[in-house]
């Protein structure tokens, strides 16, 4: 892969999050081609949030750096960086009851000058946002109306109006059940055919399968990263997890069954 | 009608509901005859236009600016804190802003400027210690906490201002004090309207501004910081013109209560919770408020009726309402 083709760069990253504290990351470096899907698999506490919240600046890190199109982190504006990184939170505790266009509208935020309100342009590029998540039928509704799964594509429907080149997801499937996780990745899948550079996180290695790269975090440390079929291994997952699994290739992608 | 144009429609009609409630508010009064003042008065009368000129018309000023700021100020914090519970009464902010003033009026001689500058600093000082308290506390969620702290720092301003009543001299400064403690708007004259105005106008004018923009607040921090937002230096100028503004009308009318906490939520059920158009809903509606208490307030009987009395008891009334139907529009 060459060095042109990466679009976003971790190196060297370490960070704790307080003196004293032990390592939430160390040492993880990364790099992340454009139009790729990353998965980014590790049990509870690996440092799975931590490093996306390092990617997209809100953390600082100890040591090392992230780079996004071949420059630090801290080189570009934070305008820049807001159209560039889009980032879908594991759940948004929305307090009052947005509806959902109105919501979807805050990802036009990067766009807009301090002062000013969305206009028709932004109006459509989100109506636009929703229609690819397949929800513009609901654009009126409650955000508190929807079910889990609606939820979670509209909180993505909010960062694809922000047309962002690289999206974050924190978890994005963990409360849902099959059909709205298929869906989920049904959407991902259009999003990178769209040239999105999508990083998520999960804990389920069956979802990192689904991705193209998949990266194993243990205790904040890389244990292993490469092209999803080879990289989730029997070997590589027992010490991901400390458990026995078994993997099956069904139509080439891994299926990982945990072992009795 | 949940259209977003159904919604600004009603924007318009809260317009209209504050002209008429301004025209109506200078019709009402007790002089020459009780309730409705006649026509015939303005034409005939020239002392009822005297009292209508230089009475009635700058406290149905002050009444309407007082609504606005503090409904505003409670739809603002209530968005910032992301907790539908909580306003400037809740936060120490009311309290603070009374203390600040009863001192200013027992030390530091009592000019109109060195109340409200003093009750401005107190009111500040107030919001800050409940919040960082609320985040020490460790029982319950943030809104639960948010809630707890501000009774806290409330209380002790309020038996702070107690200590100061207790040094004031009774004759002069004891009443002035006391008048805070039940909030009123007996005796503003348009020379008070112009005191505050131009702490209120600017203060309301950043907040209309930046409507918009609490959406984004309201969010989680990691997420509006990926949208651009940079949530602690936004949330601080918001705060700092809302704090300002509240303390500027607790400095003249004392404390008037509910008014913050339930207005956004009327706001809400008619306008969306889009902040775009809740929080011109919210002024309006707040002025509204006040103004129909005060109307209340002086016409009912024939003495004074203490205005933060009225706000009280409907500001409950109305909250009970929306509690027991479930129409808070708000997830917790």
């Amino acid at each position: 892969m060459s060095a042109a083709g990466i679009l976003l760069s971790v190196k060297d990253l370490s960070f704790s999050y307080g003196p004293g504290q032990p390592p939430a990351l160390s040492s993880v470096s990364l790099d992340i081609a454009a139009g790729t899907v990353t998965a980014l698999l590790g049990p509870n506490g690996s440092g799975k949030t931590t490093l996306l919240n390092l990617i997209l600046g809100w953390l600082s890190p100890a040591r090392g750096r992230v780079e996004v199109a071949g420059k630090p982190l801290d080189a570009h504006t934070r305008r820049e960086l807001s159209r560039t990184i889009g980032l879908v939170p594991q759940d948004e505790h929305v307090t009052f009851e947005l509806d959902v266009l109105e919501y979807v509208l805050l990802g036009r935020a990067p766009y807009l000058d301090f002062l000013e309100t969305p206009g028709d342009e932004d109006r459509r590029k989100a109506a636009l946002a929703l229609e690819a998540v397949g929800l513009s039928a609901l654009a009126d509704r409650s955000i508190a109306a929807l079910s889990g799964g609606e939820r979670q594509l509209v909180i993505l429907a909010r960062a694809l109006a922000q047309e962002p080149a690289i999206l974050l997801l924190d978890e994005p499937m963990s409360h849902l059940d099959i059909a709205n996780t298929r869906r989920i990745l049904e959407v991902l899948a259009d999003m990178k055919k769209n040239g999105k550079t999508i990083l998520f996180t999960t804990h389920d290695p069956n979802l990192a399968a689904a991705a193209d790269i998949a990266v194993l975090l243990k205790g904040g440390r890389v244990l292993a990263d490469g092209p999803s079929a080879s990289t989730l291994n029997e070997r590589n997952l027992k010490s991901t997890y400390g458990v026995g699994v078994k993997v099956v290739m069904l139509d080439g992608h891994p299926v990982i069954l945990t072992r009795a | 009608m949940r259209s977003s144009r159904g919604r600004s429609r009603r924007l318009w009609l809260i317009g209209g509901l504050v002209l008429l409630c301004l025209a109506g508010s200078v019709m009402l009064g007790r002089y020459p005859k009780p309730y409705v003042t006649p026509l015939s008065a303005i034409r005939d009368n020239p002392l009822a236009v005297n009292l209508i000129l230089h009475l009635r018309l700058p406290r149905i000023a002050a009444a309407f600016l007082i609504g606005m700021v503090l409904s505003a100020a409670g739809a603002v914090f209530q968005m910032i804190f992301r907790n539908p519970l909580v306003d400037s009464g809740f936060l120490g902010v009311s309290q603070g802003a009374a203390f600040g003033a009863a001192l200013a009026i027992v030390f530091l001689g009592g000019t109109a400027w060195a109340v409200q500058g003093s009750a401005a600093v107190f009111a500040m000082a107030g919001l800050a210690a409940s919040y960082f308290l609320a985040r020490r506390i460790r029982l319950g969620d943030w809104i639960l906490r948010l809630v707890l702290a501000g009774i806290a720092v409330s209380a002790l301003y309020s038996a702070a201002t107690g200590s100061i009543k207790y040094m004031a001299d009774p004759t002069r400064q004891l009443p002035d004090i006391t008048f805070w403690m039940l909030g009123g708007l007996w005796g503003i004259t348009w020379k008070d309207v112009l005191q505050i105005l131009p702490v209120i106008v600017p203060c309301l004018i950043v907040l209309f501004l930046l409507r918009w923009r609490l959406n984004l607040l309201s969010l989680r921090d990691e997420t509006a910081f990926s949208l651009g937002v940079r949530p602690g230096r936004e949330r601080l100028v918001l705060l700092v013109a809302a704090v300002i503004a509240t303390a500027a009308a607790v400095s003249k009318a004392g404390q008037i209560a509910w008014v913050g906490l339930i207005v956004p939520h009327i706001a809400r059920r008619v306008v969306g919770s889009d902040a775009q158009r809740a929080l011109p809903a919210s002024i309006l509606l707040g002025g509204v408020f006040v103004l129909v208490c005060d109307d209340l307030a002086r016409i009912a009987l024939s003495g004074e009726i203490p205005l933060g009395i009225l706000t009280s008891f409907f500001g409950t009334v109305l909250f009970l309402v929306l509690l027991l139907r479930r129409k808070l529009g708000v997830r917790t």
